[in-house]
């Protein structure tokens, strides 16, 4: 019954989308107001529906009801409580319609919160809204119904993939969902401005503060599946260049260029047209993602669904919004005026020069992703575009970016004065190259690039911070008067510097990750200890256990230095008896100074184990700095103003950025 | 802007498509190896079932032949194979070749027990051998 009603409450949010669609853009176009105001009646309602029935589909699979069919694909009557719950989103129809949630929440935030927008951009938006929606419930609906049943009913269920029941996988899919679709508002408020063929710097106001949540929620849940990634499939890697994880960082780049030219257009009118193609860019890099993820052209553990049925039916509806956006852009944006002339040598032109090295970093990895894809549809040759690419390609790009990203908020709007920039960051220069040198030094001449990586980070932690300390006029004025500037600085600017430092956190964790890693594969007896970057690890044996729903065998490892234990770890081999698969689980331990990660291979026959193990220096900092990163927007987002263009923006966003 | 944009467009597809030169990895077959034998130290992607009865763990190294039912090619690996690495199934091995002999240095199986690599299942089935559907996940 419970199923039922949730497949009615789809179809219902399915009527209220379809008038969320159309009757308020009827109205703006009639400058009918009424018909406007219903938007926020049909985008709440359509909210309450299509949550209603993702609450059935998770009641249905909490009840363990094996007579869903979406219930006994995914689900296991001993399965953990946490993750019976979870996994109504670990498949495929689950995720989609978790999609629409997310969607329509977005929607249904503006229809309650948007008071002082233009009731005409508002109706166009939340139409545009509606449209998504009705696509993507119509998809729901005709291809990937979660609530079709199974007759006869069988005794119990097929469990979830084994490497996804795990917590922190349970919370990426939401997080990158929330990411990918509230790009959609800036989609949706670029396409309503189109529609109305007026934008100005109030736009950029109303949509920056969604791309910088949509922006936040997606940091932290690619963050979060690399670090999933790394400890969960034993490889010791965090970032693959996997198609998947591209599908996910292609909008993410994009995002971040919409973020910083939706910034020129606020303050100075200027971009306009450059920011709407962006804002529409960037959607459709999020629903190329959904397509490459659900569609099942690319072969990897997110494809949950290979189905012809479904890929075509996805690729339409890119091709209708993406072409649609497209095709209405090149008709309309002649039309919006530009303004806000500025010299080359201004923060407006480094934010240009941030958007062309993005946009460009997001082209290549885009052609990395799709070529052996067009390529195989083509020439039927199959072809792989791995790690080598990405860093002959991605690398480039980006290091000249960040070396440009502390000279960008030194830089006066109109016209910066780029000598004087310089001078002031002196300091910073001379810091970064002092301590490129030092590593240089103390690694015996180690590996040039990797110590140049260093200075990179560091000047960019140093940058961020000395922008600050520039600001307050810090030792140039009394510490009294530093300190009253400091609190009287905007929260944009303290978020700013936040978010530029964590990018260097992030760059440090990845080259001291890269270039100082050390790997050893070995078999290793009972009672044997193997010295790896200074710890002792003493192999103490493999002994067997039960969980709720595997057996596992499981490796004991005792770790000391100096003779101190310092941890104990416990990789294992699990086999999960539904699914008749195995998962290794590596043991880890986080030391200040980097990861010791230790992976336990097959039995060799003889008694020992085959043993992998890594000293990761450094690589916490990957997660840690994107999570300053997500920090940086959420101070960002606390800045008066935004509230100004969205009252109340602090209950939408009371948690979005969890600490660590 | 939209111009400097593409012009920047350009350029970067343009070191895009030196770089592709350079580092895509083909896939091929036993079969395909026999036919077009790539040359000795040139990175590719080999792929097909993993032959009954050929796993042999050698300490950290393993030794196992990949087949394609008409050709086969033995592969050696050191390091701890995915866990779903196992007889009679797909496998996608990465390296070079070196006096006959495939020197992998990844070793790929999706972490599903049916999973056939999507290169494998089309290789397969046009040879006639294997039958299952796109995929049964």
């Amino acid at each position: 019954m419970i199923a039922e009603i949730g497949h009615f409450a789809t179809l219902l949010a399915l009527a209220f989308a379809l008038m969320q669609g159309s009757l308020p853009i009827w109205g703006a176009y009639k400058g009918d107001t009424r018909l406007m105001e219903s938007a926020r009646a049909f985008a709440i309602g359509q909210f309450l529906f299509v949550s209603f029935a993702f609450a059935c589909l998770v009641a249905v699979y909490v009840r363990s009801d094996f007579s869903v069919l979406n219930v006994w694909q995914n689900s296991h009557s001993a399965k953990p409580l946490i993750f019976k719950i979870t996994g109504s989103w670990g498949n495929h129809e689950g995720s989609m319609l978790l999609w629409v949630v997310i969607l329509a929440f977005f929607g249904a935030l503006v229809a309650l919160f948007g008071n002082n927008l233009p009731a005409r951009l508002r109706a166009n938006a939340l139409g545009v809204q509606g449209w998504i929606s009705i696509a993507f419930l119509f998809f729901i609906l005709a291809t990937s119904n979660p609530f079709a049943r199974l007759s006869p009913v069988p005794f119990d269920g097929q469990d979830l993939n084994p490497i996804l029941q795990d917590i922190s996988l349970a919370i990426h899919p939401p997080l990158l969902y929330a990411g990918y679709v509230g790009f959609s508002m800036a989609f949706s408020f670029a396409i309503a401005a189109l529609i109305e063929g007026k934008i100005d710097a109030a736009w950029a106001r109303w949509v920056r503060p969604w791309t910088l949540i949509a922006w936040m929620f997606l940091t932290a849940g690619i963050s979060m599946g690399s670090w999933w990634a790394y400890y969960e499939l034993g490889w010791g890697g965090w970032w693959f260049w996997d198609p998947v994880e591209n599908a996910s960082f292609m909008p993410w780049l994009a995002g971040t260029a919409l973020l910083h030219s939706a910034l020129v257009m606020e303050r100075r009118a200027a971009l306009k047209v450059w920011t709407i193609l962006l804002a529409i860019l960037t959607f459709s890099l999020s629903l190329l993602g959904t397509f490459l993820v659900r569609s099942g052209v690319l072969t990897s553990v997110h494809a949950f669904a290979v189905d012809a049925e479904r890929g075509v039916f996805i690729l339409a509806i890119m091709a209708v919004f993406i072409g649609g956006a497209l095709a209405l852009f090149a008709w309309r944006a002649p039309l919006l005026r530009q303004g806000g002339l500025f010299a080359p040598v201004s923060r407006e032109g480094a934010l240009v020069l941030n958007n062309l090295f993005l946009a460009t970093a997001a082209g290549t990895v885009l052609i990395g992703t799709l070529y052996p894809l067009v390529l195989e549809a083509l020439t039927g040759e199959k072809i792989s575009v791995g790690a080598p690419f990405f860093n002959k390609t991605f690398g480039p790009t980006m290091i000249p970016l960040l070396m440009l990203v502390p000279f960008g908020p030194m830089m006066a709007w109109k016209r910066g004065d780029l000598l004087g920039t310089s001078q002031r960051l002196m300091v910073v220069a001379a810091l970064a190259l002092v301590t490129a040198g030092a590593v240089y030094w103390s690694f015996n001449g180690g590996p040039v690039l990797a110590a140049l990586g260093v200075g990179l980070a560091v000047w960019l932690i140093g940058g961020a911070i000395f922008e600050i300390l520039w600001r307050v006029k810090f030792m140039r004025a009394p510490v009294a008067e530093s300190w009253r500037r400091a609190g009287g600085l905007p929260r944009s600017s303290w978020g700013t510097m936040t978010a530029h430092a964590g990018i260097g956190v992030v760059l440090l964790g990845i080259v001291s990750a890269t270039a100082w890693r050390t790997e050893v594969i070995t078999t290793m007896n009972p009672g044997e200890t193997l010295t790896v970057a200074g710890n002792d690890i003493t192999f103490e044996g493999v002994s067997p256990r039960q969980g709720p729903n595997y057996s596992e065998d499981v490796g004991q490892f005792t770790v000391r230095r100096d003779g101190l234990v310092v941890a104990r770890l416990e990789p294992a081999k699990r086999f999960y008896s539904v699914r008749r698969q195995p998962t290794t689980e590596a043991g880890i331990k986080s030391f200040i100074g980097g990861d010791l990660y230790v992976v336990l291979g097959d039995p060799t026959g003889d008694g020992s184990y085959v043993v992998r193990i890594y000293d990761n220096p450094l690589v916490t900092l990957i997660w840690i700095g994107t999570y300053i990163m997500v920090l940086g927007g959420a101070v960002s987002l606390s800045d008066r103003r935004f509230r100004i263009g969205v009252p109340r923006r602090r209950r939408v966003v009371a948690n979005p950025a969890p600490a660590e | 802007m939209i111009g400097l944009a593409m012009g920047a467009l350009t350029v970067a597809a343009s070191l895009v498509f030196v770089a592709l030169e350079d580092t895509i990895v083909f896939f091929y077959s036993p079969s395909d190896i026999v036919d077009k034998y790539p040359d000795v130290g040139t990175r590719f992607r080999l792929g097909g079932l993993v032959a009954e009865g050929s796993i042999d763990r050698k300490g950290e190294y393993v030794e196992f032949v990949v087949t394609d039912t008409a050709n086969q090619l033995p592969v050696t690996f050191e390091g701890i194979l995915p866990d779903l690495f196992r007889e009679g199934q797909g496998v996608v091995a990465e390296g070079t070749l070196s006096n006959g002999i495939f020197v992998a240095d990844t070793v790929l199986a999706k972490h599903d027990e049916n999973y056939m690599p999507a290169e494998v299942a089309d290789k397969l089935r046009e040879q006639g051998y294997w039958q299952g559907g796109e995929d049964e996940e």
